[in-house]
């Protein structure tokens, strides 16, 4: 592997990484904070890229795509929270795993019902079409830079709001004890509908970045949501810095485990990375609680 | 979930799924009077789901562990039968070693011994972690498995695998359907016998006193962990032995039938008849299936139908469709869903 593929690889992986921190960042407040597993997040994912996709195809803009998509996915997620999801919460896991799973078929077949079962083309914009030579003799793709500047953006001020706020707080508060944290006064269920809706949000904006890259189908939640949930238990369920730190390790181990071994084996890579630092920390890398 | 109150009352216990064995078993002569051979090939998959699905009752329903990777261990039993069977077709010895054979007198327990051997390591491992953590990391095991079956290249990769050869039982030639169908009840009726068994004896109380409380049970000096993995590891065994009828039932096996929905799906079998009783899962597998039919039958966006009726049996319904003969008994206290 020469130096220039090996950096353009390692670009690809911590793309690739950010993105699944944008999904995974919901997704492990939702679990910490109401020990809720959430298998329909995948969903949110789609339809944030769809929402996007049929906004682009309608307007022509990338911007009002981007716009579209995150409002409808925090929408849709809100909706789901509030319908449904909100009855689980006390109930067991298994419940929780057979309702979501239940969901999932439902937004698939819906969104097969509204837009069809052909893939839709997502185009770029202009100024992002192009490369960019991130090093001499090292052309990159301008959009993919782009999903990592936002990736990295959105982590930061994630970071920022999470450690530094005073909604942060309620947040982590929420996570490390929820019994707790509402005997002192927070809103717990205030809080996580909108912690929820940022989370569909971030989901939505991850799918539609992705809508350029991969295609925009129904059924493209469902192998990134696997990966955002590894990502999570990686992490330790709770924990955003967990969540930032295993999803570029998965990002980066995946990318090169497809690019060095078939893509099959590499893919079975990252479910043995994260067999491996379970069978040693079974709460994963930053365990939120105790 | 873990119901001690619900623990076997011996002779009775066996009624059900007594029952349910034999009716399965009237299946092939209606299909021959009938002359509809669709019939026994429906029955063929109910049989194999539920011998999967009563095999992930004894983790999920009486353990309290919601394993997600049986479509895995399945495929793991199949994956056995199909390879040997591809050798024998060939004539070309495993690793130029042992002869490959279409005999499933051998290829039968071999295939369930991997998967059980396959689950006392993904047990050992998974259990270590707990709640939500083993659901995951079941998950990711299962897209292990999946990835390692799309990446056998020589035995079809991602388009699976095709048993050329006639697939025999001893001396018996089992190729004609309705013959084989009765191999896979016996299957089914072996692991009915088996899991009932080990569910009502003291293994399976500890197993569900775990479940329900596993403070008390480690206070009382058990310790669950070597229960659960004995659990995990029959449940593997019987979830490859499934694979393997499947794969000689369809002559092909595909990295399809180890996808994680459906692992999901067999969740779904086990707690749609209902996971209190050992039985319940062939009436939830033979409800899936027969949904399935219909449902598709009358319309192609019959998923989301189907994921609405989940979701209803789960909000409404939460003991299964055993359950409904429940409805109108006053219920045990205690117990039910933790």
């Amino acid at each position: 592997m020469t130096s220039a593929l090996f950096i353009e690889q390692l670009l690809n992986g911590v793309q690739f990484g950010v993105m699944l921190f944008l999904i995974a960042s919901g997704l492990t407040l939702v679990f910490g904070i109401m020990n809720f597993i959430n298998l329909a997040h995948g969903s949110l994912y789609m339809t944030g890229a769809f929402a996007a996709a049929a906004t682009q195809a309608a307007t022509g803009s990338f911007l009002a795509a981007i716009l579209v998509g995150m409002i409808v996915a925090a929408i849709v997620g809100l909706l789901l929270e509030q319908a449904v999801l909100r009855r689980f919460y006390g109930r067991s896991h298994l419940d929780q795993v057979l309702a979501t799973f239940g969901l999932i078929l439902i937004m698939n077949e819906t969104t097969r019902i509204l837009f069809g079962s052909t893939p839709l083309r997502m185009n770029l914009p202009g100024a992002l079409s192009g490369s960019v030579e991130i090093l001499p003799g090292v052309p990159y793709p301008a959009f993919r830079l782009a999903i990592l500047a936002v990736g990295l953006l959105v982590a930061g001020a994630l970071y920022v709001i999470i450690m530094k706020t005073r909604m942060g707080m309620w947040v982590r508060a929420g996570a490390s004890n929820r019994a707790i944290a509402a005997a002192m006064g927070v809103n717990v269920p205030l809080v996580f509908a909108g912690l929820f809706a940022v989370g569909a949000a971030f989901a939505g904006l991850a799918g539609l970045m992705a809508g350029p890259i991969l295609s925009v189908q129904v059924g493209m939640g469902e192998p990134i949501l696997i990966l955002a949930l590894v990502v999570t238990v990686i992490g330790g369920i709770g924990s955003i810095r967990g969540a930032f730190v295993a999803a570029l390790m998965v990002g980066v181990v995946d990318t090169f485990g497809r690019v060095l071994l078939t893509p099959a084996l590499g893919s079975m890579v990252i479910f043995m990375l994260m067999a491996a630092i379970l069978a040693f920390r079974p709460k994963g890398l930053f365990a939120v609680h105790g | 979930m873990a119901d001690l109150s619900a623990a076997p009352r011996k002779t009775r216990d066996w009624i059900a799924p007594a029952v349910l064995v034999a009716l399965l078993a009237l299946v092939p002569p209606i299909s021959l009077a009938l002359d509809d051979p669709f019939l026994v090939k429906v029955a063929m998959r109910v049989v194999v789901f539920a011998i999967v699905a009563v095999a992930l009752d004894l983790v999920v329903g009486f353990g309290g562990l919601v394993s997600l990777c049986h479509a895995g261990l399945l495929g793991v039993g199949g994956y056995v039968v199909a390879i040997l069977a591809f050798h024998d077709f060939n004539a070309e010895p495993i690793f130029g070693l042992l002869p490959g054979t279409s005999n499933l007198a051998v290829t039968l327990p071999l295939g369930a011994l991997t998967a059980a051997l396959v689950a006392v390591v993904v047990g050992a491992i998974s259990l270590r972690t707990s709640g939500p953590y083993f659901i995951m990391i079941t998950l990711a095991f299962n897209q292990m498995f999946y990835y390692a079956a799309v990446a056998l290249q020589k035995y079809g990769g991602e388009d699976g695998l095709q048993i050329m050869s006639a697939i025999t039982l001893g001396p018996l030639d089992v190729s004609n359907r309705y013959r084989f169908f009765y191999v896979a009840l016996a299957g089914l009726a072996l692991t009915l016998l088996v899991i009932t068994r080990m569910a009502s004896s003291r293994f399976g109380i500890i197993l569900r006193a775990a479940a329900a409380n596993e403070t008390r049970v480690v206070a009382v000096g058990v310790a669950p962990w070597a229960y659960r993995l004995v659990a995990f590891t029959v449940s593997g065994f019987f979830a490859g032995m499934a694979g393997a009828l499947l794969a000689a039932s369809q002559q092909f096996i595909s990295p399809v039938d180890m996808a994680w929905d459906r692992s999901g799906d067999f969740v779904v079998m086990a707690v749609l008849g209902g996971v209190a009783t050992v039985w319940g899962p062939v009436v939830g597998a033979a409800a899936f299936i027969v949904l399935e039919l219909v449902l598709s039958s009358w319309s192609q966006h019959w998923h989301l139908a189907f994921g609405l009726l989940i979701l209803m049996v789960v909000i409404f319904l939460r003991g299964g469709l055993a359950d409904l003969a429940h409805v109108f008994r006053p219920r045990a206290a205690g117990g039910g869903h933790g």
